[in-house]
């Protein structure tokens, strides 16, 4: 699971009515390379839920991305930071772990890099 | 300028619609900036050569620049070349006053001495002998050529096609009549992309795996690319997103089942290695979601390019038709249903009913595309008198850009539906979806808790073996015979 993925998702449970962000509880973080595009980065920046992405990213071991929401400018003004903006975002792969509503605690499983987001007790 | 296009001959349906998309994606309509271009009616003019059927592999079509046509060419699945027309005839004489009269400006800047160029001849509705080519290329010799031939790698391509009457057409109208074109190429397609990717090299396959061609048509419908960001929010094996990544785009996929998007058949048979195989880069995303419980953050919105899916309707199963046949019947669109039919739309046999699958995957879509996004999905049909209901599913937020029926068997086809997102997504819509979920939740809830899940998931699917013989009138024969 990527952080773009964990920006997007948030508890599901009936009743939860702040089921975002998802506390990240890791086991296991490994990278994973994607190829870099930069109109992609350009289109998806502001739709990041900021906070929750620099504080997830410092969780999974990555402590480059500042905690204020940088100005859009700096996309096209900076290229180190799009880099690392674009690492943060897509590199840094949750593999085993699990995602924990921040309401009731309820835990969603991340195995082999799939968050499992519907939760029926008796099969799985 | 008008280029003659010729298509491959099948899937008639989807060829139009198909080449339109992909005028869209490369620009031929203009700027994609301006704010009325969602709304816009993004339709070619489209010609048909002399007495030909509009079934007919050949068309003439108006695009604005030749580069928009090579792209379009080299893109597309079912049109096997563009061309810049010299002369078209009933006969060679007549082509030839054709080409002749052709202006020059337009045929020297390919004739010089310095260019290498080559002839091919290619015949529709009968076959030619190597020396009856021959003949026909010395015929063409009122062309000025100056340059080399060279049959591997030349600088231009020049054909001479010719269509024939096909007497074997079981009492229906000949798509085409005899007519001879001759033509400078502008662009062929790709065909070798089908092979590579045919479902029998696939290393993970699951039963309702969608073929290449079609995954690639659908992609293209969807106009992936690279920099979008693509969705199947039933992505099974992931077929379809492995097509949306060839062309570039970033995917995303979810899927129910866990078994299927998680585990595959091992560490080297599963969703991710269907990307790997073909060197294609993997999908940024991959999780477990039920579709009617959709887990994205609240005010999460405007994030895919498209979204494109075969949804789970179950009616392609074998053993759970009679809901089906009910369910498929009544339908008119999700959004009117009379309430007191309801009832009836809704089987208890029926696992995710076909009503509440089409509204929950227009709301997600609704929401979750960008602004001139585009839907792109299945939708089935139930053919009764041959005739093929043409009631389809309709959201405020979108307009319906293209339908392209396939038929599966007599009674049954599917209907490729495109849609573009061209209204924002308002909170009065939010709360008119979420009361209709209100109202199907109740019993999706029951049928996840009845342990239906599994045996709704991968039910088998017959559609492809299919007989697909009887069809409309007109089509009988073409559809018959390719889909
Ligand atoms: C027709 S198949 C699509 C197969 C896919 N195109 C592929 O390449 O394998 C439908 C898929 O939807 C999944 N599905 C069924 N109900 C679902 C739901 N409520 N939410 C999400 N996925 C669902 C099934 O597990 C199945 O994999």
């Amino acid at each position: 699971m990527r952080l773009l993925t964990h920006n997007m998702l948030s508890s599901n449970i009936k009743g939860v009515t702040n089921g975002f962000p998802l506390k990240i509880q890791v086991e296991k973080v490994v990278e994973k390379q994607v190829e870099i595009n930069h109109d992609f980065l350009r289109n998806i920046f502001p739709k990041i839920d900021w906070k929750a992405f620099s504080d997830a990213s410092r969780i999974m071991g990555y402590d480059e991305m500042p905690e204020e929401p940088p100005e859009p400018s700096v996309l096209e003004l900076n290229v180190e930071f799009l880099g690392k903006f674009h690492h943060a975002l897509l590199e840094l792969h949750l593999e085993e772990g699990a995602l924990l509503c921040p309401e009731t605690g309820r835990k969603f499983p991340v195995n082999k890099g799939i968050p499992n987001m519907l939760l029926l007790e008796d099969k799985v | 300028m008008w280029y003659l296009c010729v298509f491959y001959h099948r899937l008639l349906d989807y060829r139009i619609p198909e080449f339109e998309s992909l005028a869209d994606l490369f620009g031929a309509f203009g700027d994609k900036r301006s704010s009325d271009f969602n709304t816009q009616d993004k339709v070619l003019q489209w010609r048909l050569p002399k007495h030909h059927h509009p079934d007919s592999p050949f068309h003439f079509v108006h695009l604005p620049y030749e580069d928009v046509a090579r792209k379009i060419a080299n893109r597309s699945i079912l049109v096997k070349g563009i061309y810049e027309l010299w002369g078209e005839g009933n006969d060679f004489e007549e082509l030839e006053e054709a080409v002749k009269s052709y202006p020059d400006e337009r045929k020297l800047p390919y004739l010089e001495y310095e260019s290498t160029f080559k002839i091919t001849v290619d015949s529709f509705g009968k076959v030619l002998s190597l020396q009856e080519q021959n003949e026909r290329i010395q015929g063409l010799s009122y062309i000025p050529f100056k340059g080399r031939v060279n049959l591997k790698n030349p600088d231009h391509n020049f054909w001479l096609m010719e269509t024939d009457e096909n007497e074997t057409n079981n009492g229906l109208p000949p798509v085409v009549k005899r007519r001879i074109f001759f033509g400078r190429e502008i662009g062929v397609a790709d065909r070798k992309l089908i092979p590579m990717y045919q479902l029998k090299t696939r290393n993970y396959l699951g039963p309702t795996a969608m073929d290449a061609e079609m995954a690639f048509l659908m992609a293209n419908q969807a106009q992936a690319a690279p920099g979008k960001l693509v969705y199947d929010p039933f992505v099974g094996t992931g077929s379809i997103l492995v097509s949306a990544a060839h062309f570039g785009a970033m995917t995303m996929g979810a899927d129910i089942d866990i078994r299927v998007v998680r585990d595959g058949r091992g560490p080297d048979c599963n969703v991710w290695s269907n990307f790997k195989q073909y060197g294609l880069p993997m999908p940024i995303g991959l999780l477990r979601a039920d579709n009617n419980l959709p887990p994205w953050r609240p005010g999460l919105k405007e994030v895919f390019d498209g979204i494109i899916c075969d949804p789970p309707y179950g009616v392609r199963a074998g053993g759970r038709k009679s809901g089906g046949r009910k369910l498929l019947k009544g339908i008119v669109s999700p959004y009117t249903v009379p309430d007191d039919k309801r009832a009836d739309h809704i089987p208890s046999t029926a696992a995710y009913t076909l009503v509440e699958c089409v509204h929950d995957l227009l709301d997600l879509a609704a929401r979750m595309l960008i602004m001139g996004g585009r839907l792109v999905f299945f939708y089935p049909v139930l053919r009764e008198d041959g005739s093929v209901e043409t009631h389809f599913p309709e959201h405020p937020c979108f307009k319906l850009v293209a339908t392209s029926e396939q038929m599966l068997s007599s009674r049954y086809s599917r209907v490729l539906l495109t849609m573009v997102k061209t209204s924002l997504y308002t909170e009065e819509l939010a709360l008119a979806a979420r009361i209709k979920h209100l109202e199907f939740r109740e019993n999706h809830l029951k049928w996840l808790e009845n342990g239906n899940l599994h045996s709704s998931v991968f039910s088998p699917a017959d559609a492809e073996s299919g007989d697909s013989k009887v069809s409309k009138e007109s089509k009988l024969k073409y559809r018959g015979k390719y889909v």
